[in-house]
């Protein structure tokens, strides 16, 4: 009864693993090229922008009305608040909602920080954390390279888009590096975790919601800090430091436990990706937030002509926050996803943890091909497409 | 509670599909436009003559850092290695206006008598299509669109296509992307093609 119920288990995690995976993938419209192509990564160059879907209505024409709708309004709403104060606070609004909508559309690091949370199983609260730090790295690299290049120097819009090329690079291959760095590391993961001597009893999963006061210790920082979590979460500054401290701490106190039972679990993620937890998260938020926003460029660029440069960038970090709320909620779908899948595979058996290594490697690879794909052009982002 | 939260697992899964789905991005540039097709006086078409006016936050990214002799005003030699620019990288999408004589696919020349206009905080580029060969058919359709829709085309509101030296017995109408008549026949594979849905038409018929 009990190996029944437990392949039932099995059965579910890799069957919400393999589903999590695949909405990975699909946000990053990694399928939808295929669909749409056959061979996107063995055929010619998409045509300018990339892989375009099929259909004009439904949520996606919706989605794709309301921004160019807000982004038709910057100019006419710019305008107005040279001789009209109030106007800006009409920009700010149009800013934000922009950021919201836009950030739906291509780009903006969804796909990245999805995968990313999944690979590394963060918390929600580093998913929250990221999202922002991201989005708002983005705002201020609009703002420096438009208040660099056009305030400053009054280069052309030649130099900005040049700038903005090698700044996309910079992004794509920083993603690709870190994707390439996680799937080393959870590829080795999950091959320890395959390799590891299966225990008599039960080998439970160390999320495990219900306490178990001998393994305290042992458990990651989530389940033993998840008090804390919410008060580290909340500083973007000071998470990080906070995290290496508990990596620390709960290294030695794994090694003490290990030598008490004589069975060996899977190295720990936190483990494995050693002490410094805000070193990996600063990684992920500048291959993410290197890239600007091009509307924030085009809006800031505009508003410097008109005159109005500190609005622009206001509005530019507005929609920053816009941005940041989309990246969220796609990122809190992927954890609670990622939760679900370790509920599933928690109460029994030892291929629980195995499933579960295994969705993360899935992920960390998502991440290099996304980091590759994007490099290669492939992939349909959000680019100075038609302005560059 | 293991089924129900399977169910759950799915519907966020779906639900991230349907924002998925929004892989495209929106225009960032708009043209609002007019279009002339030239006659020669045996009553061929020799080309097509496009005014092409760009949204203002196009226009003002555009000029940004072209020195001008009075600020805020570009006249056309200034905007000179601009229009080159511009006419160059068309080239690519094939200036985004495809013609048909008779149903059959009609190829363009080079462009010539180029050049941009900047009044009211709008660039408009001006170029003349001519066709490969003169065409002389019974009808004629050219659309003008962005097939991945980063350029988003509009016909004018008024008199945005004209005839110019064309026989009397010629008619043209235009169809705007709402109309049923731009809307790609049934069968035509509409993935690389986006864009087409939004395409403006003329379509003129001599007999």
């Amino acid at each position: 009864m009990t190996s029944f119920v437990g392949g039932r288990r099995i059965l579910l995690t890799f069957a919400a693993g393999a589903t999590l995976i695949v909405a990975l993938a699909i946000i990053a419209g990694l399928i939808d090229t295929a669909l749409a192509q056959g061979n996107p990564f063995g055929g010619p160059r998409p045509p300018a922008g990339g892989a375009p879907p099929p259909a004009a209505d439904g949520i996606v024409g919706w989605l794709l009305a309301k921004q160019a709708e807000f982004y038709r309004s910057f100019s006419g709403t710019i305008r107005a608040a040279k001789t009209d104060g109030s106007a800006v606070w009409t920009l700010f609004g149009i800013s934000f909602a922009y950021g919201v909508f836009h950030a739906a559309g291509p780009g903006h690091g969804k796909a990245v920080i999805s995968s990313y949370l999944v690979a590394n199983d963060e918390t929600w609260w580093r998913g929250v954390v990221l999202s922002f730090a991201s989005a708002l790295l983005q705002a201020l690299v609009a703002v420096l390279v438009v208040g660099i290049l056009a305030a400053l120097i009054g280069a052309t819009r030649a130099a900005i888009c040049k700038a903005s090329d090698w700044i996309e690079i910079a992004s794509y291959a920083l993603i690709a590096l870190m994707g390439a760095r996680l799937t080393w590391v959870k590829g080795r993961s999950f091959l320890a975790t395959l390799r590891a001597k299966p225990a008599a009893h039960d080998h439970h999963e160390h999320r495990h919601d219900h306490g178990h006061h001998q393994h305290d210790h042992h458990g990651d920082h989530h389940h033993d800090h998840a008090g804390h979590q919410h008060a580290h979460g909340a500083a973007t500054c000071t998470a990080g430091h906070d995290h290496a401290h508990d990596h620390g701490h709960h290294a030695h106190h794994h090694h003490d436990h290990d030598d008490h039972s004589g069975h060996s679990h899977g190295p720990e993620p936190q483990e494995l990706a050693g002490p410094g937890g805000w070193h990996r998260g600063l990684t992920a938020i500048i291959a993410v937030g290197l890239r600007p926003c091009s509307g924030a460029i085009l809006v800031l660029v505009f508003a410097l002509a008109q005159g109005l440069f500190w609005a622009g960038v206001v509005s530019t970090f507005i929609m920053g926050l816009g941005t940041a709320i989309t990246v969220t909620a796609i990122a809190t779908l992927a954890v609670s996803a990622k939760g679900l899948a370790r509920k599933l595979a928690g109460q029994k058996s030892g291929m629980g943890s195995l499933m579960l290594r295994g969705i993360e490697v899935g992920a960390a690879v998502l991440v290099l091909v996304f980091g590759v794909a994007l490099l290669a052009g492939y992939l349909a982002t959000e680019r100075l497409v038609g302005v560059c | 509670m293991t089924a129900k939260s399977f169910i759950r697992l799915v519907v966020f899964a779906l639900s991230s599909f349907a924002l998925a789905d929004a892989a495209n991005a929106h225009p960032h540039v708009w043209v609002t436009m007019k279009s002339e097709l030239v006659y020669a006086p045996d009553g061929s078409v020799t080309g097509v003559r496009h005014a092409w006016q760009f949204d203002d936050m196009f226009s003002t990214f555009a000029t940004q850092g072209i020195e001008s002799k009075k600020k805020g005003e570009f006249t056309r030699e200034e905007l000179a290695p601009l229009a080159e620019v511009n006419v160059t990288s068309l080239k690519e999408f094939d200036y985004f206006t495809y013609a048909k004589a008779n149903g059959k696919k009609t190829p363009f020349a080079p462009p010539k008598d180029y050049y941009l206009e900047f009044s009211e905080n709008m660039l408009t580029l001006h170029f003349t299509l001519p066709f490969k060969a003169p065409v002389k058919a019974q009808s004629l359709d050219v659309e003008m669109y962005d097939p991945s829709y980063f350029v988003d085309f509009s016909f004018a509101d008024k008199d945005p296509v004209a005839l110019v030296s064309a026989p009397s017995a010629c008619k043209v109408a235009i169809a705007r992307p709402a109309d049923a008549s731009t809307l790609p026949a049934p069968g035509e594979n509409l993935a690389n093609n986006y864009g087409s849905q939004f395409a403006n038409k003329i379509s003129v018929k001599c007999p």
